[in-house]
């Protein structure tokens, strides 16, 4: 094989040849379904409002105030924000010296951008310092259409490997707003997975309240257990719905922090039903997130049920419009309706 | 009288404390048998300038909120910058012995978590000029005075960071950001001009919105002018000190050597190299 056989060709595929041509979003686009409930901006004014109560809070980004929600804060509060230009290196290297001084930055571009580009700034400037930065980056995994450019399908996998950094993956605007607050009070740098936008409010329908570093039950269920985060919380909640039509009863079991995993609610969750088949859902590549990081806690700790994943393959991902790539990489609710079908028949 | 008034009322010159930085930094080559003692020696006389003239600080509190920032971006330095902490007081003369070795507050690349008076943690080059960009946004933002020196090396002008800190710098008009360039002419590969060039430096800064002189960096006077220059005829720009330096500068058999970026030094040539330093201690 040559050189040229191997490099990445385009090859048409949609993932049905019968459903219409969707045309990719506009950046600013939501993951928000059609009639799906949404807050606007949920990130941007929650920081306004926690920068109201702590004098420390500034607002940092790197030419993407618009795209992260962060002009919200920079049009309320003008004199607290920076705007560091298009390098993010300088983001994360500014945003340790702020924090150095008593500041406590939050820092937006987009995940693609902190965790290939900036890596070692966060790394060696925050990480090892253990400063107060909280890096807020919008398009996490598959949530725009661009492709590799912009889809930051490895960024758990990149940042999961680093000493000190909380990292959390909110579901929905709820799971923001009370995200929010809550990597401000802890201690240490925190990496969050921004939903940017009109974002889906979804979790107000459950008794659930975010707090860092523990997992959630959502929805009980005698025969599949799905353990999620981010986006993929919510899809799993739809897709249980219409799993339990077909008699099969789905719990879910929200874990939005990444790091340090909720071992404990995971393990309780595991053995609470034993014989349950486990389906961990990500919207992130099957290596190294939320998926491998379950299994190593379940193995570890002698639990070694039937196991799943659904997740983004270990590709770089196609170009086109959300839905259309969310049901070829079977991330979908229907994705998931079909997958964990199969998997319990 | 400032904590620095009171040093410039100190009757020790400069050349002497520069001098006695440099011995500080060959006991600690001897200690550990190596080290990059090429450069210690070379940036002495800057860094004499740096805290015996320029710098305020308090020896007895190294995070007294007044104080102006020195950050090392060049980790590997550290062993300058010891010798330099343990003259200015903030660090015990008898810790030289550690330096490098197990258990050590004094490790081989420098790190803010392990000695008193490091304000960063360096090595990953490139990355000072930044984070001093961020902490003189900080200090604007409190409305403090103090100042951001940053010591960095010539080779970290090839990373692209230190260029989107200077262009940020500028931008946010930071004339409490001093950055000095130790141009040694030698980085890891050989000599900085042959590897990536960065000349014309002062050209470069200039044209990046900075105030930028080159001088000789083992000239006391014309350092401590480029400093006061830098200080208080800013015009409300960053400044960057170039300084050309002389690897193993004040030690004439190791300045003739073959320099490279770890300069050999043989087991019986540290005392050597001692009494050759003490013989042409300033008078």
């Amino acid at each position: 094989m040559t050189m040229t056989d191997a490099r990445r060709k385009f090859t048409p595929r949609l993932a049905d040849p019968n459903k219409p041509r969707l045309t990719t979003s506009a950046m600013i686009a939501s993951i928000a379904g059609e009639g799906q409930r949404t807050k606007p901006a949920p990130f941007g004014h929650a920081l306004v409002k926690l920068a109201q109560e702590r004098p420390e809070v500034v607002g940092l980004t790197a030419d993407l105030g618009k795209y992260t929600d962060m002009h919200v804060f920079s049009k309320a509060m003008p004199d607290r924000f920076y705007q560091m230009g298009m390098a993010e290196q300088l983001l994360m290297s500014a945003a340790a010296g702020l924090a150095r001084e008593g500041f406590m930055p939050f820092a937006t571009t987009y995940a693609v951008f902190a965790a290939r580009r900036a890596y070692d700034f966060i790394c060696m400037a925050i990480a090892e310092e253990n400063l107060p930065v909280k890096i807020v980056c919008a398009l996490p995994g598959l949530t725009t259409g661009y492709g590799p450019s912009h889809q930051a399908t490895e960024d758990l996998a990149i940042f999961r490997g680093l000493p000190n950094l909380t990292i959390v993956d909110p579901c929905d605007a709820l799971d923001i707003e009370e995200a929010v607050p809550a990597i401000a009070d802890h201690p240490g740098p925190v990496y969050m997975r921004l939903l940017r936008g009109q974002v889906p409010l979804v979790l107000d329908e459950y008794d659930y309240r975010f707090e860092l570093g523990k997992a959630k039950i959502l929805r009980e269920g005698e025969d599949v257990l799905f353990i999620s985060a981010g986006l993929m919380t919510m899809r799993a909640l739809d897709a249980a719905k219409e799993l339990e039509k077909t008699g099969i009863n789905a719990a879910v079991l929200h874990s939005p922090t990444i790091k340090p995993l909720d071992e404990a609610s995971i393990l309780a969750a595991v053995r609470a039903v034993p014989g349950r088949l486990v389906v961990v859902a990500e919207n992130h590549t099957v290596i190294g997130g939320l998926g491998e990081a379950v299994a190593a806690c379940l193995l570890r700790n002698g639990e070694a049920p039937r196991f799943r994943q659904i997740a983004l393959p270990d590709a770089f991902l196609d170009a086109g419009a959300l839905p259309t790539l969310h049901d070829l990489y079977g991330i979908s609710t229907g994705g998931i309706i079909k997958s964990v079908t199969a998997w319990t028949s | 009288m400032s904590d620095t008034q009171a040093r410039l009322g100190s009757n020790v010159s400069l050349a002497e404390r520069a001098y006695r930085i440099r011995r500080n930094a060959l006991r600690m080559g001897e200690v550990q048998g190596q080290g990059y003692i090429g450069q210690a020696l070379g940036i002495a006389d800057v860094l004499a300038v740096s805290y015996f003239h320029a710098l305020a600080y308090r020896a007895e509190d190294p995070q007294w909120e007044e104080r102006d920032r020195f950050l090392l971006s060049i980790g590997h330095y550290a062993i300058a910058l010891y010798a330099v902490l343990i003259e200015a007081g903030i660090l015990p003369e008898d810790e030289l012995e550690t330096y490098g070795g197990d258990d050590s507050r004094l490790p081989m690349s420098g790190m803010a978590a392990y000695t008193p008076g490091m304000e960063i943690t360096g090595g990953s080059l490139g990355q000072g000029l930044g984070i001093g960009v961020g902490m003189a946004l900080g200090l604007k933002r409190k409305r403090s005075k103090s100042f951001i020196y940053n010591l960095m090396s010539d080779g970290e002008l090839g990373e692209g960071s230190t260029w989107e800190a200077a262009m940020s710098a500028a931008h946010h008009k930071l004339d409490n950001l001093v950055c000095v360039v130790d141009f040694n002419d030698q980085q890891a590969d050989g000599k900085s001009t042959q590897t990536l060039s960065a000349e014309p430096v002062t050209d470069k800064f200039r044209a990046f919105g900075w105030n930028a002189e080159r001088v000789d960096g083992n000239d006391i006077e014309a350092v401590r002018a480029a400093f006061d220059r830098a200080r208080h005829e800013n015009g409300g720009r960053p400044s960057a000190v170039v300084c050309d330096t002389v690897m193993c500068k004040g030690v004439p058999f190791l300045e003739a050597r073959e320099i490279t970026h770890f300069v050999r030094v043989e087991p019986d040539e540290w005392q050597k190299a001692l009494d050759v330093l003490d013989a042409g201690r300033p008078a």
